[in-house]
């Protein structure tokens, strides 16, 4: 187990390294001239070269780019040319925000779309089965923001129950339903479409297996064959998929806090790509690739723990 | 080898060939009907002929979709304009007919492209192996490190806001998925004994990949497509919302949308017509998605 996790721990470390590497010369070699896009089309040459010779964007970029990863790594994450403020403290605290939203709708929706899945796969063939799958079928094929328009017309225009935007909820629980919930439901619509099928598919898989039919013949209590047997099998690619779903979280995020005009990440990114705030778009996406790859890390790790197939193999 | 045991072979060989196409024409045969007998199937095919219909011949159903009636600006519905109006006075329900056709152009050309780009390096990794597939297996799990809309949204950001950016971007994002997909169907195939004949009969790599393999896997390319189409008008159309596709006075949904964000509180008519409009699509696609994968998987 000792081994398989620190395997696994460098594997990740060796993912960062290359997405961090990606992120940086995607965002520093595309965009064309760092100087020009902030002091506009009608400043001289002359002061956009001094101005990328302050900003250091005229080094070549291998060097750049060490200069920039040994900064992150200490901590310090530059100032925002744009914003004209520390990157650090607007990112962590975006990134925070996005959290609370993210991990609302994780909350709500993992143990509902669970349970469904696997009731789903019990009732294999019924008619409440197929009404449930093609329900979650349609649901992941909905963008966020046609969902988003809808609830908000509907709950919070025509209703009159949620704001029409959201900010961040205080500690009050009345309050982060108030601004979460309607957020949340386009991508809770989206995740319970992928756990609830992987959930069904896997108990239909458990339900077949020789083990269930063991069980199930040496006379155990239907209760105990599904509890025991069927569902300690069937959830582990479930939790597998949950921490996919992580990384396509922030990317429904980035829909529904523009939507909502929530202060989260995902916006952030939106308002650094467009507006060419390179320290602020590297910084952020950058925190986006480490929570996901932490997530399958903590998703490979949990599977192991309960399945001994995992954890006994050295 | 004498001249009579090869003559024996090439007419072996071309019935062998004749034998083939039948297979595979009965084959198509039974997926044809398996499909048109599923109703998920032709739910969502009624669905999306309707919009393709639509994008087609909107030009001679509705009136001009850029015809301003500066008269009623926010109309609500009515007898003159169904949908109602925008705050141009523009009428909705004749956006909401013609915005079928920018997506109908950008999703397909987009899937295209992905599954031009996705067969040609799924065939060659899945045929080949060896190192080729070892270094596209590792850009991809990287490529998978990321979600994707941000990826989009990191280039078009930088390289412009067009209908052909979309295009290209989506396009270049689906190509290491589809050729995901299409390498293991190439894994299993070309284990097959047909394969392990046509090496026999001297035929070189890239012949067998594309006169061998390929026909064979037409079905699981063809769900694979279907599946990408739906995912190719989400992001499109999301691309038009966020502002970084396609650009006004263009009559795309996802563009109406946030067009009408400002005007939710008098206006509901200029978000919802446009929201359903794009749900049925994608619901439509999906559920053709998933009646072609049940059928090719019976």
């Amino acid at each position: 187990m000792g081994r398989y996790l620190l395997r696994r721990l460098g594997l990740t470390l060796i993912t960062l390294v290359l997405v961090s590497f990606a992120v940086f010369a995607a965002a520093e070699v595309l965009p064309g001239d760092v100087g020009r896009t902030i002091l506009g089309p009608y400043a001289s040459q002359q002061q956009v070269d001094q101005l990328n010779h302050q900003l250091g964007t005229d080094e070549p970029l291998v060097k750049r780019y060490v200069t920039w990863a040994g900064n992150f790594v200490r901590g310090d994450w530059g100032e925002s040319p744009i914003q004209r403020v520390p990157v650090r403290p607007l990112v962590l605290e975006r990134l925070k925000n996005s959290l609370i939203l993210g991990a609302f709708a994780l909350i709500l929706i993992v143990p509902f779309s669970v349970a469904l899945g696997v009731f789903s796969a019990l009732n294999y063939g019924k008619a409440l089965d197929r009404i449930i799958s093609i329900s979650g079928l349609s649901f992941v094929a909905l963008p966020e923001f046609v969902v988003g328009v809808v609830v908000i017309v509907v709950f919070a225009v025509q209703l009159g129950w949620f704001p029409t935007t959201s900010q961040v909820p205080s500690a009050d629980p009345v309050d982060i339903v108030r601004q979460c919930l309607l957020p949340c439901i386009p991508v809770m619509f989206v995740l319970f479409g992928y756990i609830s099928r992987m959930a069904r598919a896997g108990t239909i898989e458990a339900l077949r297996s020789n083990y269930t039919r063991t069980a199930v013949l040496k006379g155990l209590p239907q209760r105990q064959v599904i509890l025991r047997h069927v569902l300690r099998n069937s959830l582990l690619p479930t939790i597998t998929v949950v921490s996919v779903q992580v990384g396509y979280l922030v990317g429904g995020l980035v829909v529904v806090e523009t939507l909502f005009n929530y202060p989260g990440i995902g916006q952030l990114i939106l308002t650094a790509a467009t507006g060419h705030d390179l320290p602020v778009l590297e910084a952020s996406v950058l925190m986006i690739a480490l929570i996901y790859t932490a997530s399958n890390l903590v998703a490979d790790v949990v599977s192991a723990l309960l399945n001994p197939r995992v954890r006994l193999a050295t | 080898m004498s001249a009579l045991d090869e003559s024996g072979l090439a007419a072996d060989t071309a019935a062998a060939q004749v034998d083939v196409r039948r297979v595979r024409r009965q084959r198509r045969a039974e997926l044809f009907s398996a499909a048109i007998h599923s109703k998920t199937f032709l739910v969502g095919m009624a669905i999306l002929l309707f919009w393709i219909f639509s994008a087609l011949t909107w030009r001679w159903v509705v009136t001009n979709p850029q015809a301003v009636d500066p008269g009623a600006t926010l109309a609500s519905p009515s007898g003159d304009h169904w949908f109602g109006t925008d705050n141009l006075g523009r009428d909705v329900f004749a956006r909401v007919i013609a915005g079928a056709a920018p997506v109908l152009t950008v999703a397909p050309l987009a899937t295209l492209l992905g599954l031009f780009g996705g067969i040609t390096i799924g065939l060659v990794t899945g045929f080949y192996r060896g190192w080729i597939d070892d270094i596209f297996s590792r850009i991809v799990d990287a490529l998978l490190a990321f979600p994707l809309i941000i990826m989009a949204v990191l280039v078009l950001a930088s390289l412009g806001r067009s209908p052909r950016n979309v295009i290209l971007v989506i396009g270049i994002i689906f190509t290491p998925l589809i050729a995901r997909t299409v390498r293991s169907t190439v894994l299993v195939e070309r284990e097959r004994e047909y394969v392990a004949a046509a090496r026999l009969r001297g035929e070189r790599g890239p012949r067998i990949m594309v006169v061998e393999i390929l026909p064979n896997i037409t079905a699981p390319i063809l769900v694979e497509g279907t599946i990408r189409l739906g995912y190719a008008i989400f992001a499109a159309t999301t691309l038009a919302f966020l502002g970084l596709g396609i650009q006004d006075p263009s009559p795309d949904w996802g563009l109406q949308i946030a067009n009408g964000r400002a005007y939710l509180q008098v206006a509901w008519w200029m978000v919802l017509f446009p929201a359903a409009a794009l749900a049925t699509l994608v619901i439509g696609v999906n559920l053709v998605a998933d009646g072609l994968r049940r059928a090719v998987e019976e």
